[in-house]
């Protein structure tokens, strides 16, 4: 995974709570193959109206914040289903960072392990930042020192400690977990003879 | 009876404590997984390890089920549509090559992942339980750690049969009293919702507590878990108690004789101690609790079916306000209406959080000997539940009321298998997500339990359920 340091790009506001996963993917394209890239499928019914052409008034689709980097939301962005497929599209569409008052917890842990930032901030400078953006879409982001910038302004994040540094460091869990199988196996041993009935062989 | 130790414990910790193998100076521990669902949606943690080159770990405790994707009609003339079909042929083939047992569509057993694993005996208490669904909250109705995961988590519990987790926080949500006549386990859930937020618990593990709670049956407690992830907690828990014990001894993939007892007694020794602390404590009072409908495109937006859709106009925060008018707008409704004004095209009985015998049973007993007065299906939870309905007799009220009475899968509670409603269509439906579009492109979705649906399939309206039971047995 690529590691996440710092950030200096176009940010994008989207002034709008609860943006939950079926609306960041809908199901429908879930079946597709990631090589194909899920960016186009990003917040699909908002982007897009029914006839498919993108709509004048959604922010993703205004000239001036082309090429962003990072969204900013209201509370309980990616609240809802497990899909790691939301996490793909906005990923796929470019983003390496989202900005919000809240997460859903699946949602978040999804983001670490594709290398997307979840940066938390209080609701009130949620605000603060998508007024700022809207005038200078102009955004820096700083993992090392928890911090945003936009002009003159600064706003403190936070996020998990351990995913600050699987973030910074790029790291991936399977590589950790490689080094503990000694005690996978000690555990699964022991752990049989503790909790006999956790084996399912009675039931087929 | 628990089991004593210094420092009194909840039943989240002694499940913390049972599967760590290890803590990291961070902090983060290395948990074990006992049991770990995949379903047709698995596909990319199939295809991740397939790139790795690596086996599944422990296939004698990973279970595939065929649920989200397969169609509730004609089975027997096969898939008809080819990326579906896809979907369900490439969960046959990931489960072979890996030699991980699969409830298929063949299988009498088959049915939504969340309702087949509890009825299988195969969530037990004490266990932890996996699956890439959030939903996965469900099994914590049995005392179960259970929790949704995403295709990476889904890869490394495949590759390893563990997972690195932080421990969460734990709150404790009391329910005293009892509930009225008709009134139950999603009521509870969603006022409890409404009242903290979608987000509410997150960073939580939440356990339910309390007379009201106590006295719900199992079915009732796999739907109150089943909404936890609604309020943003990633698991629900439910103590295991005798209800518990009398729910799974029998069942195909518990265990039996001797065994089964000495698990009973552990079972029933993970209780939280009556001194453990929770991070946060949240009392409700059952018998305050009515029929409850949500009118927005969030679960939080719920009110009581005697009340009115909120009028931003009225609402001070600026955001809330700005919210409430997005939802207002993407629903079709008028401020200040009352919610039993609200029309319905369609209806849906359905999905894992309210499809299980129980479901059927209530919705039933609503619409016995009327007509609906719109269109609408019943997809039972399970195979094995659709065939209980149908020895009950239950499937002939829907079908003489004029309802569809299909075969079991995710069907319109996500409408992956092409199961939805036509844009700008409002449904009045059992399930679990109210979210714009989780039901097709431009669906509306009003959630409620299932006597609620049966009274807003008669009436064509959403509605109060209690005047139908009026004079029937009571649930
Ligand atoms: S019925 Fe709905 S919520 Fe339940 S597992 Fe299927 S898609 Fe998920």
């Amino acid at each position: 995974m690529t590691p996440f340091t710092q950030l200096q790009t176009i940010g994008c506001p989207l002034p709008v709570a609860n943006i939950d996963t079926d609306q960041l993917i809908p199901a429908r394209f879930m079946s597709r193959s990631r090589k194909d890239g899920y960016g186009d499928y990003l917040l699909h019914a908002q982007r897009f109206a029914e006839d498919g052409t993108p709509r004048a008034d959604f922010p993703l689709n205004d000239p001036k914040f082309a090429g962003a980097q990072v969204l900013v939301a209201l509370r309980n962005f990616g609240s809802g289903s497990s899909r790691e497929a939301a996490v793909y599209a906005l990923a796929d569409y470019g983003f390496r960072c989202v900005i919000a008052p809240s997460f859903g917890d699946i949602f978040a842990a999804n983001s670490v392990n594709n290398g997307v930032l979840p940066a938390r901030v209080s609701d009130a400078d949620a605000r603060m930042l998508i007024d700022l953006l809207a005038e200078h879409p102009s955004i820096q982001i700083d993992l090392e020192t928890q911090r945003i910038t936009v002009g003159n302004h600064v706003v403190d994040f936070t996020i998990d400690p351990v995913w600050r540094m699987k973030l910074l460091n790029g790291w991936d869990d399977l590589d950790l977990t490689a080094s503990y199988a000694a005690d996978i196996a000690a555990f699964q041993t022991r752990d049989a003879k503790a909790r006999p009935w956790v084996s399912t062989e009675g039931g087929d | 009876m628990s089991n004593r130790s210094e420092t009194p414990k909840t039943l989240f910790d002694r499940l913390w404590d049972t599967h760590a193998i290890v803590t990291r100076e961070d902090g983060e521990t290395l948990i074990a997984i006992d049991r770990h669902f995949v379903h047709e949606g698995s596909h990319h943690a199939f295809a991740k390890i397939a790139e790795k080159g690596r086996p599944v770990a422990r296939p004698d405790l990973t279970f595939g089920i065929a649920d989200h994707y397969v169609p509730t009609r004609n089975r027997a003339s096969g898939i008809a549509d080819p990326t579906i079909r896809g979907m369900v042929d490439k969960l046959i083939a990931n489960t072979t090559r890996e030699r991980v047992h699969l409830f298929g569509l063949e299988d009498r057993r088959q049915g939504i992942v969340h309702v087949v694993g509890p009825e299988q005996g195969l969530t037990l208490p004490g266990l932890t339980i996996v699956c890439g669904d959030s939903h996965t909250s469900t099994h914590g109705a049995l005392g179960a750690w259970a929790f949704g995961i995403g295709a990476s988590e889904v890869a490394h519990v495949l590759m390893t049969q563990t997972l690195w987790q932080r421990k969460p926080k734990t709150m404790r949500v009391r329910v005293d009293g009892a509930f009225q006549p008709g009134v139950g386990a999603k009521d509870l859930a969603l006022t409890l919702i409404a009242r903290i937020g979608a987000d509410g618990a997150q960073g939580h593990v939440v356990e339910y507590a309390g007379e009201a709670v106590r006295s719900l049956s199992i079915e009732g407690r796999l739907t109150l878990c089943n909404l936890s992830i609604e309020s943003g907690a990633r698991c629900g828990l439910v103590a295991p108690d005798g209800t518990t014990i009398a729910y799974l001894r029998g069942r195909p993939y518990a265990p039996s004789g001797a065994l089964f007892d000495e698990a009973a007694e552990h079972w029933l020794g993970l209780a939280s101690d009556a001194d453990a602390t929770f991070d946060r404590e949240l009392v409700l009072d059952a018998s305050e609790i009515a029929p409850v409908v949500t009118w927005g495109t969030s679960p939080e937006e719920a009110l009581p079916i005697t009340g009115s859709v909120p009028d931003p106009a009225t609402i001070s925060d600026p955001a809330r306000a700005a919210q409430y008018a997005a939802s207002i707008d993407y629903m079709g409704l008028r401020p200040g209406m009352a919610l039993s004004d609200i029309t319905i095209d369609r209806v849906f009985i359905g999905s894992c959080t309210n499809a299980r015998i129980e479901d059927l049973r209530a919705a039933a007993a609503v619409l016995a000997g009327s007509k609906a007065s719109v269109p609408g299906f019943v997809s039972p939870g399970s195979s094995l539940v659709k065939r209980q309905a149908e020895e009950e007799g239950l499937d002939r009220i829907f079908i003489e009321a004029g309802l569809e009475w299909v075969d079991s899968g995710c069907s319109m509670c996500v409408g992956m298998n092409g199961d939805i409603l036509a844009p700008g269509e409002r449904s009045a439906s059992t399930t679990n997500r109210n979210f714009k579009g989780r039901q097709g492109p431009g669906s509306r979705t009003h959630l409620m339990s299932p006597a609620m649906v049966a009274a807003a399939a008669i009436t064509g309206k959403l509605a109060d359920m209690r005047p139908f039971l009026a004079g029937r047995t009571a649930q």
